[in-house]
């Protein structure tokens, strides 16, 4: 299926490169740069591109292409889908995945390679199942293995890989054994001119920690189930206890992972936190112009807007922004044309503003359209859509665990048109 | 043994030559080196490496490992170090091992001699205890692409096919298809032993052995009917990238094996119908009920029921396979199911998105039903890349119908405006396809698209051009206003191709503007030479159009633009010139063909044909990379069409049949409730068991929890399970019949795009029809609106000194305002903004409650409901919009569905929808009419009429429907209120429950129960709504005020006094209630 793989950071330098068969020269990515180019921008690079006798399938994350080379029909989507999962476990084991992160644990990246993919069908993917076999690197432990010579490398097979529980390890230990849950919930909207909804929905996901000894098996159930309109689910929760009772019965994999995303029903009214009253407007013919927001809460239930951003692309003519806040720091780029606002917490009673006058190029028409205002908030301890979790229980092992739930509200892709 | 020694024999013949490759290599290594002084570090780097690698220090070797596989990361040729390196392979050290093996596998192929000094380790490996060994041995020796070693890995696949260990079976599967690539000649063998590891039973080796099975033998179907029961039913345990695959398979499978569950459809062609009564026999024997035309096989079901929890997989990929699945083989009424799932993917990563949308867009242009409830997830953020736009525009222009298009339309106008201006094109180009396809809207379109002439952006002008001249094309009725207005323009625009579509537009119907036409020749003349090639030859079109039609005026002015087109530097238009003289100018020279010159050039031409790039991707299977391309990939299997009679289905019999039908219920029973709904992988594990009595499968061996159900499964005595089956069939004969109910509901969505079709034919009926409807007051409305646009338009264009426009003095572009003004100042927010206070606004969306209006019973089989789409009419402002659901539950066919007679109260109108004319048996469409009710809840009283029936129905409003919701500020909201008080104000108290009381509770009740629109409000406990009667446009203001102990005070203003009163009941029932 997956050929090879090769990563190529931002400046168009292959800095890896992989062979699950025989080996593909490196020049198979010219096509990639040529489309690349035509593409001028790097979210717009096609994620598919034929070439003569190959195809390029790529994803773009944190500024590195990974671009994989299929030979033959494969669902596109089966390559991305696990491109991703790649860059995930990179993620996981070094922190963030970065070129120079790549380059440091070059080593590492090529046995975890070597282990997801077998003649270019995934193998284990489950992360863990791959951090036993291979151990993420830790400062510790990479000044242990310098003396003692000991390595990073599992010396058995991991017995989740057998089991009918393939993403749990086995004997696991914890002295403190606990299990945190986060409900976080994002909503993405479109807000048009007037104020009013143009679309708005929630999406929402659990994620979770667990960290507790053995093979426990927990339930977890909702005060209000029917809200969760579409849902998929970590491979470890047992869909048929779902359907019938609605509840949450799984094994947990040890560590982080996601337990379920859900989508609140689009017929629910989604609340809209809060409201932004704006006048952009550019004169004709006139080289100034006026900017003026004011972002203010809503619906909020009670508690505080915090973390707000105010970002928004102005348009080509605009060269330079002289504006006053009444609260947080405003910054313009003249290169991007991005003025972003960092409010941070709204206080209802004096709501926060920036208002001054944009210096546009004369000479030139105004532009058509005002520009889309992005927001990004954070609401603590609220699921706007209302879920609750009712309660954890865990069978099949004697402790008692330390349970914890936190709730959150986050703007998604929040959108005002202007 | 024998061939063992037979291979290291071989390897010893090829030790000879192997020096001889080696040493070449090095030479070309040297040569090949171009600047020396970089080679020459290289090689001194590598020779320390040696040194590393020779010395007994585990941790010096691994360091130079390390180092090796850097170069080879970087793609830096470490060749050289092949002697060195593969000496290591016997090593203890696990990570030095790995490494050495990473290594070997890629150098294998260019050191083969060499690489074969490795194999008796492996073979070694082989035999080993631990199957982590055993299984990591067979990897790198069926990875080494060595030719030579053929026999050695087949033997090596054959033993580690029947291996205790699942995971090197697992491995097996895996190295079957490296042997394959390396030597296709042994195919035979390989089939043997896939056909050996499909009957495996362990969830491991299922995705892996048919991955084999699709690379080597795809075409070996017969394979897979023994196992097809069991893979459906591990599929939900099988790990998701091995699910991918299976779920592929399966499609292949199933379409060669049952039969289409979508004949009934299609069941018009007589030919088909024999043998599809003949395959019904076959069926039959199964003992399913004889009456029904079609049954649907139950491995047939099967399938879709194992598939169907995959849609909640975290992976696309899996998400996406069970879409492709349920399209290609579920019954048309099961498919939507998937909708959902495939919109949640949309909020994954950007690549995922594209892929998901190219396949929407194609389910889109079949069944446009399927989407239409997700409609605004579709809506463009300008945040999103390019190239999901241009998709997610795509999938709005196909879900366009005549119920949702003025939303539609709305969000285009937005998109219009964008500043990706590639976009901004897209969105013109869809509005244009919008106004073909629904006919409704075509001149609301139109007017919109002739607005946009006048925007500032050259490449939206030239877009709007060019589709405007495909819409004139299509429609070349009265448009010369248009057409005249575009000549006005000619002389503002100049991006060629606009330039060029205007003058081909004015040549093709000079005849519908004769004054114009010679002067806009005139003019271009003047600047022919400064012209752009592509304009300039449609300037000799023009000028070869109007010497035919019009000669008197236009003969000096051809003859000029001939002349000096004659002397162009481009060849093109000099060749172009010498034909159309020799062709139009008459001299004695001039053959027979300048007799039809006229006949050449005015020909009809036929109309372009506006439609969807995803129109003919349908032939692939979807979720391919074939489909995501629009070409055929190598290595591409055919979807199969449905067989015409169904295969014998017994050979899906499984001689063992208990442990993988039946078994799973009696040992759930035994072991208690909990297990069976829960015990996904429970289930599994003690089907294996089961299966393990009889074969003697490996899989228990190192399965944990086997004690525990392996006695339990035997203590099941023969008439329990025997009880069970029948348990399980009255189960399944449940599900299908839970089938048929939706169906019933699913297929009115579905038909919903067909009546769309429907009315799109009467297109040029309904201009005439709707004319007599609308009042002489929405006319006037309609014309004011217009004649504001016009004069900014006027305003711009007044340079021009076209003389014969002086008597236009109409407005500009006026073909008749068919749409309902609303509709056209949507279009005109083009290039005006509104500066009202109050707009009317989008409904919230809220679930369509529908009334009932004919019972099927009374109604002779024709059932009919009702529902209020809350969207504004699209025939008439003052309409409620309502749409009709019928439903044709008896046995025939019913015609020509219409409305009959009505009895109005006076001042209310109607505005019926199209005849339909044929309802098929189990069949319903949703149409749309529009009331005039005239802000009071009466019913609208009418016939329905069938071609040989009638029957009087009513449409009774709720109060709540006969409002259009707007937005208003607060203060806004206060001065109205304030206007509204004394008679026109109507309050009350309410005592509702605590949970009543919450902000969301009292909004979704008060939005499910009236069309309003929320306002947005300062204060926590003080919730405003306001809304518009839909006749009058009076004002309707709504406030509830909480106030403490779970009280309420409930007002609301309006000078309709019958209409605030109703409502004021109304709400106060449904906010006192639970």
């Amino acid at each position: 299926m997956i050929h090879s793989l090769f990563l190529i950071n931002s400046s168009g330098d292959i800095f890896l490169e992989k062979h699950w068969k025989s080996v593909v020269s490196r020049s198979v990515c010219d096509y990639f740069f040529e489309a690349q180019e035509k593409a001028n921008e790097s979210e717009n690079v096609p994620p598919v591109i034929p070439t003569p006798h190959h195809f390029l399938i790529s994803v773009y994350r944190d500024r590195i292409f990974f671009v994989a080379v299929i030979q033959s029909e494969v669902p596109p989507l089966f390559v991305i889908e696990f491109l991703h999962r790649v860059v995930d476990t990179f993620q996981d084991y070094f922190g963030t995945c970065s070129e120079v992160a790549i380059k440091d644990n070059v080593v590492v990246v090529y046995e975890v390679l070597e282990e997801m993919l077998d003649n270019g069908f995934p193998l284990a993917t489950e992360s863990n199942i791959l951090k036993e076999l291979i151990r993420p690197p830790t400062i510790l432990r990479t000044v242990v293995n310098t003396i003692t010579g000991s390595t990073n490398v599992g010396d058995h097979l991991p017995t989740g890989q057998l089991s009918v529980v393939p993403w749990r390890r086995t004997g696991v230990r914890y002295a403190n054994n606990e299990a945190y849950f986060d409900v976080v919930e994002e909503i993405d909207a479109i807000i048009d001119k007037s104020g009013s909804t143009v679309f708005a929905e929630i999406q929402g996901v659990i994620d979770a920690c667990v960290k507790l000894t053995g093979m426990p098996d927990l339930t977890l159930s909702f005060m209000n189930p029917r809200l969760l309109d579409d849902v998929s689910f970590h491979p470890c929760v047992r869909f048929k206890r779902w359907e019938s009772e609605r509840i949450l019965s799984f094994i947990p994999p040890d560590g982080n992972f996601r337990l379920l995303s859900y989508h609140v029903s689009s017929q629910n009214l989604v609340a809209i936190p809060v409201y932004v009253k704006h006048n952009i407007s550019f004169r004709d013919g006139s080289s100034m112009g006026r900017f003026e927001i004011t972002v203010g809460p809503k619906q909020t239930m009670g508690k505080t807007v915090e973390g707000t951003v105010v970002t928004s692309q102005l348009p080509k003519v605009v060269l330079n922004m002289n504006l006053t806040s009444t609260q947080g720091n405003y910054t313009f780029d003249p290169v991007t044309k991005v003025v972003s606002w960092d409010i941070g917490k709204i206080n209802p009673q004096k709501l926060p503003s920036l208002k001054g006058t944009m210096s546009l190029q004369t000479g030139t028409p105004k532009p058509d359209e005002n520009p889309n205002i992005n927001i990004q908030f954070k609401i603590q301890q609220l699921a706007i859509s209302g879920l609750k979790v009712n309660r954890l229980d865990m069978y099949g092992e004697k402790y008692k665990p330390f349970k914890g739930i936190k709730y959150m509200t986050k703007a998604g892709k929040f959108q005002v048109r202007t | 043994m024998a061939s063992n020694s037979l291979s290291y024999n071989d390897q010893g013949d090829r030790g000879l030559g192997s020096e001889s490759t080696e040493l070449g290599q090095e030479a070309t290594a040297m040569t090949s080196g171009g600047g020396f002084r970089l080679f020459s570090a290289d090689y001194k780097k590598n020779e320390d490496l040696h040194q590393m690698l020779e010395s007994n220090k585990d941790s010096l070797k691994l360091e130079a490992m390390k180092r090796i596989v850097g170069m080879i990361a970087k793609g830096k040729n470490a060749s050289e170090l092949f002697p060195a390196v593969v000496k290591n392979v016997a090593s203890k050290n696990i990570e030095l091992k790995k490494l050495v093996y990473v290594y070997l596998v890629r150098y294998a192929e260019e050191q083969q001699d060499l690489a074969l000094l490795s194999i008796s380790t492996f073979q070694r490996a082989l035999k080993d205890p631990n199957q982590l060994i055993r299984a990591s041995a067979l990897r790198v020796l069926s990875s080494i692409r060595v030719s030579i070693i053929v026999p050695i890995m087949m033997l090596s696949i054959k033993e580690a096919a029947s291996d205790l260990s699942p995971y090197v079976r697992k491995t097996a599967a895996h190295a079957i298809q490296k042997l394959y690539s390396l030597d296709a000649e042994q195919k035979e063998p390989l089939v043997e032993i896939i056909e050996k590891l499909l009957k495996d039973k362990s969830t491991l080796v299922a995705g892996s052995v048919v991955m084999s099975f699709e690379e080597v033998c795809p075409e070996r179907i017969d394979l897979i009917h023994k196992n097809y029961r069991k893979l459906c039913n591990l599929l939900v345990d099988v790990e998701e990238w091995g699910q991918v695959v299976i779920i592929n398979m399966l499609t292949r499978y199933a379409r060669t094996q049952f039969l289409s569950p979508w004949k009934e459809e299609e069941l018009l062609d007589e030919s088909n119908e024999k043998t599809f009564y003949d395959s019904d026999e076959d069926q039959n024997k199964n003992g399913v009920a004889a009456k029904q035309p079609y049954v649907m096989d139950p491995d047939h079901r099967l399938l879709l029921r194992n598939t169907k929890p995959l849609l909640q997989s975290r992976n696309a990929a899996v998400v996406m396979g069970v879409a492709q699945l349920y399209w290609h083989l579920a019954p048309k009424s099961e498919v939507n199911i998937v909708a959902k799932s495939l919109v949640r993917l949309l909020r994954s990563h950007r690549e995922v998105q594209y892929i998901v949308l190219q396949n929407i867009a194609t389910m889109t242009i079949q069944r446009k039903g399927m989407f239409e409830p997700y409609l605004k997830s579709f809506y463009v953020r300008s945040t999103d890349p390019t190239q999901i736009k241009i998709l997610k525009l795509e999938i709005l222009t196909n879900l366009a119908s005549e119920t949702n298009i003025s939303i539609v339309l709305r969000e285009f106008q937005t998109y219009v405006k964008s500043q990706d201006k590639q976009f901004a094109a897209a969105a013109i180009q869809a509005i244009g396809r919008c106004a073909t396809n629904i006919s409704e809207v075509t001149d609301t379109c139109l007017n919109g698209l002739v607005y946009l002439l006048s925007n500032r952006d050259e490449n939206v002008v030239a877009e709007s051009v060019v589709v405007i001249k495909k819409l004139l094309q299509t429609q070349p009725s009265q448009h010369s206003e248009i057409i005249k207005h575009m000549a006005k323009l000619l002389s503002n625009i100049t991006v060629s191709m606009a330039r060029a579509s205007i003058l081909w537009l004015i040549g093709e119907y000079c005849e519908r503007v004769p004054k114009i036409a010679p002067d806009v020749l005139r003019k271009v003349a003047k600047s022919f030479t400064n012209e752009e090639e592509i304009v300039k030859l449609q300037i000799l079109n023009l000028g070869a159009k109007l010497y035919l039609t019009n000669p008197k005026q236009t003969k000096l002015l051809m003859q000029y633009i001939l002349n000096v087109a004659k002397y162009d530097q481009n060849y093109d238009i000099r060749d172009r010139t010498r034909f159309i003289k020799q062709l139009i100018v008459p001299n004695e020279k001039s053959g027979a063909l300048s007799k039809y010159a006229k006949k050449i050039f005015l020909v009809q031409k036929p109309a372009p044909i506006l439609e969807s790039p995803f129109k003919d991707r349908d032939r692939f299977q979807l979720s391919t990379l074939s489909h995501t391309l629009n070409t055929k990939a190598s290595g591409y299997l055919e979807l199969p069409d449905w067989p015409q009679t169904a295969p014998d289905p017994s050979v899906r019999n499984v001689e063992v049949i208990q442990p993988v039908q039946e078994q799973v219920t009696p040992v759930g029973k035994l072991k208690g409730k909990k297990d069976n709904l829960g015990g996904k992988f429970y289930s599994d594990s003690e089907e294996k068991e089961e299966s393990s009595k009889s074969s003697e499968s490996s899989s228990e061996s190192d399965s944990k929890n086997e004690d525990s159900s392996s006695s339990s499964s035997e203590e099941s005595s023969d008439s329990e399970s025997e009880k069970e089956k029948k348990d399980k069939e009255s189960e399944n004969s449940d599900s299908e019949n839970n089938q048929a109910k939706t169906k019933s509901k699913k297929l009115d969505s579905a038909s919903s795009s067909e009546s769309e079709e429907s009315s799109s034919e009467d297109s040029s009926e309904s201009e005439s029809d709707s004319e007599p409807d609308s009042t002489v007051k929405q006319k006037k409305e309609g014309k004011s609106a217009l004649s504001v646009a016009k004069a900014a338009i006027k305003q711009e264009v007044s340079l021009l000194d076209l003389f014969d426009f002086s008597d236009v003095s109409t407005p500009v572009a006026l073909p008749k305002p068919v749409m309902a003004s609303r509709l056209a100042t949507d279009l005109e927010g083009l290039s005006l903004s509104s500066t009202a206070v109050i707009d009317v606004t989008t409904p919230v969306f809220v679930p369509a409650k529908s009334y009932s209006l004919l019972h099927r019973m009374s109604g002779k089989g024709l059932g009919a409901e009702y529902h209020f789409p809350r969207q504004p009419c699209i025939y008439n402002t003052k309409m409620v919009s309502v749409q009709i659901t019928l439903t044709n539950s008896s046995e025939k066919e019913i015609r020509n569905i219409q409305i009959g007679e009505r009895k109005l109260a006076s001042g209310m109108q109607m505005h019926d929808f199209y005849e339909i004319e044929c309802l098929e048996p189990g069949a319903s469409k949703t149409v749309s009419m529009g009331i005039d009710f005239c802000d009071s809840t009466q019913a609208a009283n009418f016939q329905l009429c069938t071609f040989n029936d009638h029957f009087s129905v009513s449409v009774q409003p709720p109060v709540g429907e006969l409002l259009l919701p707007v937005t208003t500020s607060e203060k806004d909201f206060r001065k109205e209120q304030g206007k509204l008080t004394g008679m026109n104000e109507n309050s009350t108290a309410i005592t509702g429950s605590p949970q009543n009381s919450s902000c969301q509770a009292i909004v979704h009740k008060v939005v499910n129960m009236a069309n309003v629109g929320v306002v947005p409000s300062g204060q926590d406990n003080i919730h405003r709504f306001a809304a518009k009667t839909v006749n009058s446009g009076a004002l309707v203001l709504i406030t509830i005020e909480v106030k403490e102990g779970s009280t309420m005070q409930l007002s609301i203003n309006t000078e309709k006094s019958v209409i605030g009163s109703v409502l004021l009941r109304e709400l106060k029932s449904v906010l006192s209630q639970e």
